[in-house]
């Protein structure tokens, strides 16, 4: 039964296709740009922010000479078409998604830099295309992406799938890459809003303000364009960009301790008018009812609508405001959307989501330690498998004899182990394995390592801070507890249409676990210049006195008047009248 | 040295042949110039001339009803490589040439030019077609304007693109106000329509990608003047320079490649500034509404007419008047390679490009000039390589560093000896390859500065080596002296 259910959920991730797109209603236009954002309350009081700009351009970027661009930005497609991109995949994140307590997220990204990109089959040096690309990403995002090599770049064979149109999943195209120090901030920021189309200057990216966005406990902005069907008999390519931004605003530092939220709280502006360039832009609030009460939370103003669809297995109701709606500001001049609660929440109430991981480095000394990772799988009656990825730096040098996976008291054997040993400052090790968790399951991974001893140049800057280990990334198709319908992903709103829904019983989740700070043993850095100061003053002192004791000439010297006792030796004498010495 | 030949052919119609030849046709003849660039480089110009006398099909081709239709049939006849001339001579009294036009030169290689009396009239006067159609003082100069002394070179001089093995042209449009104006525009069709004749014929020159993109948002970094009378907007020609930096960090880089960009923008005013237009110095509005930035592009202003009823909903329908702006942007174009018409003599009359909007000796005169500065550029890029090196003694040269450094000095000196030879084709072919290779040279990553450790530096680690022994030595010294002077001395004492 286990193997099966390995075999579905590879057979699953395989097929990962997108759904069929919208047609054309006889538009003139070949591009269209649809916006939207999401504020969902999370159970701790906080609140998320997830904004989507998706731009769709019915044209192929591979083909033709020339190109001429409207609303998908000239700098990528340019990179797609020269580089012969076929999928990219770019996530900037500061912070960490707190799955335990915040719940799923809309979209998942490892801490620091995520880049996973797949390559058309005609490119021939995919290594080559890879180091281009990085770098000429790290131009356009101000980030240092410039540091992705051979040592942090890993072949995944199974844990990313296109998400787009593909005809092949070869994995040898697939480039993926975590750099897990990268520190996000208002430089990497400006450049993405720059590839709106309209900008910061109107629409929802009105309230991208820096100056808030990183004032808050997670901030990840990502791009992803994939080649999609331009229309349900997918005959021609459409490429999709999507540009998605989510932001977690603290409730006691950025909502002083009150779980109200507002546009104007979070984000310190309002909607006053839309981008004339989109042809969709919605505000959607999460309002859905926990455990069956109604009506916890009162939105103000009232919304245009109220949508109900299954999103990752919870049904979920949300309230719609649309700007492009004559009457949404008729009324008023801007949109403040405000979400109050009715009652107190009762925090200890939190539901916690099926699929949960925790990471840790355990052991002491700097010799060897061990990488634990714990995986919680809270269904009440259904066993899922899952992939997990690790990629370890090469200078942790892991043991596979000690891999240990143990579920509920059990050793719990992988039925797909894809292990691909590091080679010192060539390459970092992988380790893909898919493993079955039994319903209301912890399964305790432990691989032991030793920590390598770097040369001294090797070592960043602050070396006693410690070394990241990038996330570990979880792949698993997770059975929903409600049964969801198949509905038209393009009509849903955000990010059902990103990631592929299989069937109506479970769906598709991807998980990051906190990076990894690791000591290696850090030698004092000062001490060659010390050691060159104190050899040196040892050699010059011993040079100097034996230079001495060889140029000194040494010859004898008679004493012209003696000493004090010749002296009085000699008045002695001359009171006896005897002659002086 | 530096010398440009070219190969000249001077064909007499009948009843053109000047009374004072020095020999019977056909004589061959040579002239040359030196054009000084600065106190120690000069570049020597050398006219190759062969005089002959027309064959029967010159002759009827050169008793057509017009220049024109002459030079289309003479084209027929003529085998003219890259970078050679043929002058035809026809009578003084010829219809062929309009009344007050002396020469005409054609679409291809040659020129008609009549006939002026005494040789020595015509042998200037064909010196004067031969500088037009190949290369003059002033773009010799301009090809090598980094090595012109500041203050002689002209405010165009700079103007001209650096030559480079590719070039990426981007038009954008600007649309400031997409709540106003949407704004079309068929750039795909105008591209293939206009742009590509010239580029397919540059394709000589240099590799050229094409791209556009439509900009929203995008404002100018200054805001215009109102003027009451007119009821407009004005930007003065003062402030033209502080347009183009705010609008830059919207065009996106080329992120994709090396080459140099040439932007063309087209700017659609917001509806509360328009409609704009460009005044000049002399505070005259300019007809094109167009200005060019040397080395970088240009920008047009298009304004959008006014509906007649001020209720017109918004946003207003906008399609650009594509010919229009390809007319400027074209021009701008030509500037830019330096290809610009202006100064010729009024006795001259050129033909229209037509199409191909590139005539073939304009296209010779891009090679020379693109072929000397390649020169000038790799011995520019070598000597400051080898300034480097004498800098650094440490440095490690690879084999690959030193092959591409070798092949660098091959191809420039086949380069210079296939100008002198008048084989402007391969030179150019030739200095391309030069400059490939002193550039790869250049940039290799092995030959980083910073990769090597001054010497200063270390000697300060070693300080405190030096210091110590130093003391002792010194002290010694000091009492060698004075022990050799006290021995000194001791025998005048002894006296």
């Amino acid at each position: 039964g286990r193997m099966a259910a390995a075999l579905l959920l590879l057979r699953l991730l395989l097929a990962a296709g997108p759904g069929p797109g919208r047609a054309d209603a006889g538009r003139e236009r070949r591009d269209a740009l649809r916006e939207e954002l999401l504020l969902s309350p999370l159970p701790t009081g906080d609140v998320a922010a997830t904004f989507q700009f998706r731009t769709r351009w019915d044209a192929d970027l591979q083909r033709g000479a020339v190109s001429h661009y409207r609303l998908f930005p000239k700098a990528l497609g340019r990179l797609v078409a020269a580089l012969g991109v076929r999928e990219l995949h770019l996530a900037l994140t500061q912070g960490f998604w707190r799955t335990r307590y915040w719940g799923q997220p809309p979209l998942q990204a490892p801490a620091g830099a995520e880049l996973w990109v797949w390559f058309q089959p005609t490119v021939t040096d995919v290594d080559k295309a890879w180091k281009e690309l990085s770098n000429i990403l790290s131009g356009i995002f101000c980030a240092s992406l410039n540091f992705i090599d051979s040592t942090n770049t890993v072949i995944p064979t199974a844990s990313f799938k296109p998400l787009g149109l593909a005809n092949g999943t070869d994995h040898h195209l697939l480039r993926y890459a975590v750099l897990p120090r990268e520190v996000v901030c208002t430089e990497n920021l400006t450049p993405w809003k720059k590839l709106l189309p309209c900008g910061s200057k109107a629409g929802l990216a009105v309230l991208l303000k820096a100056e808030r966005l990183f004032h808050s406990s997670y901030h990840s902005q990502a791009v992803h364009i994939r080649p999609i069907c331009r229309d349900a008999s997918c005959l021609a390519v459409s490429w999709e960009l999507r540009q998605t931004l989510t932001v977690v605003f603290d409730f006691f530092s950025s909502g002083q301790g009150k779980k109200d939220w507002s546009l104007f709280k979070m984000f310190s502006r309002t909607l006053t008018d839309t981008c004339p360039l989109a042809s969709q832009s919605k505000v959607y609030v999460d309002i859905s009812p926990k455990n069956k009460e109604k009506e916890l939370l009162e939105v103000s103003p009232p919304p245009t609508s109220v949508h109900e669809a299954v999103v990752q297995g919870d049904k979920k109701t949300y309230a719609v405001y649309d700007l492009l709606s004559p009457s949404l500001f008729n009324t008023s001049r801007s949109l403040n959307v405000q979400l109050k609660w009715k009652r107190p929440q009762d925090s200890s109430e939190m539901p916690i989501p099926t699929l949960h991981a925790q990471r840790y480095v355990g052991g002491y000394g700097l010799q060897t330690g061990q990488i634990c990772t714990l995986i919680y799988n809270t269904h009440p009656y259904r066993a899922f498998p899952v992939i997990l990825l690790e990629t370890v730096p090469w200078y942790l040098r892991l043991y596979v004899h000690t891999l240990t996976i143990i579920t509920k008291g059990k050793e719990n054997k992988p039925s797909y182990i894809h292990y691909q040993p590091a080679q010192d400052r060539r390459r970092p090790h992988l380790l893909e394995m898919l493993i079955q968790l039994p319903a209301n399951s912890v399964t305790k991974i432990t691989i032991q390592f030793e920590r390598a001893l770097l040369k001294w140049t090797e070592y960043p800057p602050d070396p006693n801070h410690g070394f990241y280990v990038g996330s570990s990334v979880l792949s698993a198709l997770v059975p929903s507890v409600t049964a969801m319908k198949d509905v038209d992903v393009e009509q849903s709103p955000l990010f059902t249409s990103l990631f592929p829904s299989s069937d109506g019983s479970s769906y598709f989740v991807r998980l990051y676990t906190e990076p990894l700070l690791v000591n290696l043993p850090t030698p004092d850095f000062s001490m060659p210049y010390n050691v060159i100061c104190l050899t040196c003053t040892v050699v010059a002192v011993c040079y100097g006195s034996f230079y001495n004791l060889l140029t000194r000439t040494f010859h004898v010297e008679e004493p012209s008047r003696g000493g004090l006792a010749k002296r009085l030796a000699n008045v002695i004498r001359k009171f006896r009248g005897v002659p002086p010495l | 040295q530096v010398q440009l030949v070219v190969p000249m052919t001077v064909v007499f119609g009948p009843g053109s042949v000047p009374g004072d030849l020095p020999k019977p046709l056909p004589f061959r003849d040579v002239q040359e110039m030196e054009i000084s660039v600065n106190l120690r480089t000069s570049v020597k110009s050398r006219y190759e001339m062969r005089y002959r006398s027309t064959t029967g099909q010159e002759e009827a081709a050169l008793a057509a009803a017009t220049a024109r239709e002459a030079d289309a049939a003479l084209h027929q006849l003529q085998d003219t490589t890259l970078g050679s001339l043929i002058m035809y001579v026809v009578p003084e009294t010829s219809s062929l040439l309009p009344q007050g036009i002396n020469v005409y030169v054609g679409k291809h290689r040659s020129a008609l030019v009549r006939a002026g009396g005494s040789l020595a009239a015509l042998q200037a006067r064909l010196r004067e077609v031969a500088q037009v159609m190949s290369f003059t003082a002033s773009s010799i100069a301009a090809a090598l304007s980094d090595r012109v002394p500041d203050g002689q070179l002209g405010p165009d001089a700079r103007r001209n693109l650096k030559s480079s093995l590719g070039y990426e042209i981007t038009f954008s449009l600007l649309n400031p106000d997409p709540k106003s104006h949407t704004v079309d525009w068929d750039i795909e069709g105008a591209v293939n329509r206009y742009v590509k004749p010239v580029l397919d014929k540059l394709s000589l020159v240099a590799n050229f990608s094409v791209d556009s993109q439509i900009l929203y948002y995008a404002v100018l970094g200054v805001t215009p003047r109102y003027d009451k009378e007119s009821s407009s907007f004005l930007l003065s020609a003062h402030s033209l320079p502080h347009v183009i930096n705010p609008v830059e960090a919207r065009l996106g880089s080329s992120a994709a490649s090396l080459y140099p960009v040439l932007n063309f923008l087209l700017y659609v005013p917001e509806r509360s500034h328009s409609p704009l237009y460009i005044q000049d110095k002399d505070g005259a509005p300019v007809g094109t509404n167009a200005f060019h930035s040397p080395r970088w592009g240009g920008i047009m202003i298009y304004n959008v007419e006014t509906p007649a009823s001020p209720q017109a909903s918004l946003p207003l329908h906008v399609d650009v008047d594509m010919p229009r702006v390809m007319e400027v942007f074209l021009a701008q174009l030509r500037l830019l390679f330096g290809l610009s018409r202006e100064e010729v003599p009024p006795e001259f009359l050129l033909e229209s490009p037509g199409n191909e909007g590139l005539a073939d000796w304009e296209l010779d005169h891009l090679l020379w000039a693109h072929t000397v500065e390649n020169i000038a550029t790799v011995s520019t890029t070598l000597t400051s390589l080898a300034q480097l090196l004498d800098k650094i003694g440490n440095i490690v040269i690879k084999d690959d560093v030193a092959s591409e450094v070798y092949r660098a000095v091959a191809s420039v000196q086949s380069a210079v000896t296939k100008l002198s030879l008048g084989h402007l084709h391969a030179a150019f072919q030739a200095s391309k390859e030069a400059v490939t290779s002193s550039e790869r040279a250049f940039f290799d990553p092995s030959l980083l500065h910073l990769l090597y450790f001054p010497d200063d530096q270390k000697f300060a680690i070693y300080i405190p080596l030096f210091l110590p022994m130093a003391v002792p030595i010194l002290l010694s010294l000091a009492k060698i002296v004075r022990e050799t002077r006290l021995r000194k001395k001791e025998p005048t004492k002894m006296d």
